[in-house]
């Protein structure tokens, strides 16, 4: 398993390495720029000026292996000074965002929790969802509930999250005014009182996300169920006088969650990414949000980073995707 | 009967295994097929009964409805003085460890993600309140009784080949000291050389532990080498039921006369000499069998009255039963039979 992973790792490397170029090309060469927006009143030698100090008007493949150096050497240097005091990132340029001239990575580090606490919640509160409704349905195969848990999927198949988000905030904040519209991004959880305005303000964004999520996962889980219910195996379990509790949960049940857990693992990096529209529509101040304002102001370096970040995670998700079924299910054997 | 060798360990009477169809729109109950059509036989403690028949006569659904892995139709199963078919739930589980069943595919009846010792001690944990080393004591025990090597308790079934999954079967349906164990062609999966092995362990056990047997298969010779009395069935219900030296020597039912030709002759001389018969047509659908006997339509001694009247399992010589008309003493039943839905040859 340890020669499988490390393998793995190694593999990583030239794969995310083509990644970034891809990225960095499409970026690049995508039309627009953020010097298109600079005002045609300012004079051409303050303009000139304006790009030198960006750097934008180095040739494409320095500033793509400037980027890589500054991404795999000058930031974690710059983490690991901030961590042990060394001063090995001293007089090294961070990747800077064109739009606010700030680190690229302090900006990530705003707005990841924002990201991480909701969508993060909005996951789990999904797959907590979905697993019994999944299990019971399989168990119950056709009846009411298997009908309603089939409808429920569909709809958070079919409905698509800008359309269950202002549905939503029409009920709950319009008519019923329970919750906020607006996601407050400075609410500062100290005691109990901010406690429940965040639970509240969570709520919408949390149900929106949660639907969508739950509709997947059921599915999986529901089929993976019915794959395992009908095994010889379940008939020895019931052959050897088990409750039929035990037969369900450890026998069927544990043999159906190896496929849903790779799913489930699979879906994480998704996480991290933000859902795009929901932050939008809630005002989430999160990566989504980040991303999109980024894309509209050509703030290049930023969707750069923000992109080869996910493309990292997917990587290293995949990885601990397959670890996984390695580690639940004994015939698979990673030598 | 002729075997008085002991009382009756399982009796089972009139069991009747349907499966309903629904079709249409509006998934309506239209028929059932009838894979188990009112069978009733018994086997004495400590003896073993076959069950032969060709694939989808209704052999292995006999074996689950038995016990209970299906929910039977109609009918009684008693097994060692209770009736199986009907008892609630819960006391059907605490009845579990007298009946055992041994299944046919050793390597997707074992859960591929319990080793062996979780495989063969659950029922223990379920059953009895013994301690860890007790438990362990005891696979150990059943081990050595199986001939498993006792290095490979921890393994998964994946790790063992087709004969030594068929023993962590074995293995585990005797983990609880049963009385009574169906065989549900535990040898079909088997390679040839393996299946031996597996059948000698089966009557030795049988002979340390005093086990009954239902042996379920297609394999006539090893059927002959196994079972006292052997049940032919044919489309859900028995054909012939006789002591098998009997039934090898001079079949009396004329589809298991069919059968019994079609097992192979080593002896080259005798082989040029045998009659094979061969049927015509394929059996009928379980979901529409004919009105009168269900052999009917492939029967070469076929008579009018077959077509009509579905004959009785009754003693025609002494200890040998046969549901067929040319017998005598089956043509008693002059009653018809009473009206039955998607019935072969009638117009809904």
């Amino acid at each position: 398993m340890l020669t499988f992973t490390l393998r793995r790792l190694m593999l990583a490397i030239p794969t995310l390495l083509v990644i970034s170029l891809v990225i960095f090309l499409l970026v690049d060469l995508a039309p627009g720029s953020p010097l298109s927006d600079i005002p045609l009143t300012v004079p051409p030698d303050v303009r000139q000026k304006m790009i030198e100090a960006m750097g934008a008007d180095q040739p494409v493949f320095v500033r793509y292996f400037l980027w890589l150096r500054q991404f795999f050497w000058v930031e974690p240097a710059y983490l690991f000074d901030s961590w042990f005091g060394t001063t090995w990132s001293e007089g090294e340029l961070r990747i800077l965002s064109w739009q606010s001239r700030s680190p690229v990575f302090t900006i990530i580090g705003q707005r990841l929790p924002q990201t991480l606490t909701v969508i993060g919640t909005a996951y789990l509160v999904g797959v907590l969802i979905a697993v019994p409704i999944g299990i019971y349905s399989a168990y119950r195969q056709y009846s009411w509930f298997d009908q309603a848990g089939t409808m429920f999927a569909m709809i958070g198949f079919s409905v698509p999250t800008f359309f269950s988000g202002t549905l939503l905030i029409i009920i709950f904040a319009v008519w019923l005014g329970w919750f906020p519209t607006k996601y407050d991004t400075q609410l500062v959880v100290n005691d109990w009182e901010s406690f429940l305005k965040q639970v509240r303000q969570m709520a919408m964004p949390v149900m929106t996300l949660g639907l969508a999520n739950a509709a997947a996962i059921s599915r999986y889980m529901r089929s993976s169920m019915l794959d395992n219910m009908g095994m010889d195996y379940v008939r020895t379990a019931r052959a050897k006088g088990l409750s039929e509790r035990t037969v369900v949960l450890k026998h069927v049940l544990r043999n159906s969650l190896i496929p849903v857990v790779t799913v489930i693992a699979l879906g994480i990096p998704a996480i991290f990414g933000g859902a795009i529209v929901t932050e939008n529509l809630f005002g989430v101040n999160g990566i989504g949000a980040a991303l999109i304002g980024a894309i509209q102001g050509n703030d290049i370096p930023m969707v750069q980073t923000i992109a080869f970040i996910f493309a990292v995670l997917i990587v290293l998700f995949n990885l601990i995707a397959d670890i996984l079924y390695g580690l639940l299910d004994p015939r698979i054997r990673y030598d | 009967m002729l075997d008085a060798a002991g009382r009756p360990l399982v009796q089972v009477e009139n069991l009747k295994m349907h499966f309903p169809i629904y079709t249409g729109i509006f998934r309506r109950h239209t028929g059932d097929v009838k894979a188990v059509d009112g069978v009733s036989f018994q086997i004495m403690a400590g003896q073993t009964l076959g069950l032969v028949g060709e694939s989808g006569c209704g052999k292995s659904t006999v074996g689950r409805a038995m016990l209970r892995l299906y929910e039977p139709t109609a009918g009684r199963v008693v097994i060692d003085g209770e009736d199986v078919a009907s008892m609630p739930s819960e006391a059907l589980r605490k009845k579990r460890p007298t009946m055992q069943m041994v299944f046919q595919d050793p390597q997707a009846s074992l859960n591929p993600r319990m080793t062996l010792a979780e495989i063969v001690s659950e029922p223990l944990d379920e059953h009895t309140d013994w301690t860890r080393d007790q438990k362990l004591e005891r696979v150990y025990e059943l081990m050595d009784q199986v001939g498993l090597n006792r290095r490979f308790v921890n393994r998964f079934p994946h790790e063992f080949s087709g004969g030594q999954r068929q023993r962590i079967g074995i293995a585990r349906a005797l983990a609880l000291k049963p009385r009574f164990i169906v065989c549900d062609e535990p040898i079909a999966a088997l390679d040839v050389s393996i299946q031996a092995q597996v059948v000698n362990l089966l009557e030795d056990l049988q002979e340390k532990l005093g086990l009954t047997y239902l042996f379920i298969s297609h394999d006539l010779s090893m059927v002959r080498h196994l079972a006292q009395r052997v049940a032919v069935m044919y489309l859900g219900r028995i054909a012939e039921l006789s002591p098998s030296r009997d039934l090898y020597a001079r079949p009396l039912h004329p589809y298991a006369e069919a059968l019994l030709s079609a097992v192979n002759e080593p002896d080259p001389v005798l082989a040029a000499r045998r009659k094979r018969i061969i049927l015509k047509g394929d059996v009928p659908s379980p979901a529409n069998p004919p009105q009168g006997c269900n052999f009917c339509t492939r029967c070469p001694k076929v008579m009018d009255i077959c077509k009509t009247v579905k004959p009785d399992l009754v003693e025609v010589e002494p200890g040998r039963m046969v549901a067929c008309h040319l017998y005598p003493a089956a043509g008693s039943t002059g009653a018809s039979e009473a009206y039955e839905r998607n019935q072969q040859g009638e117009t809904q």
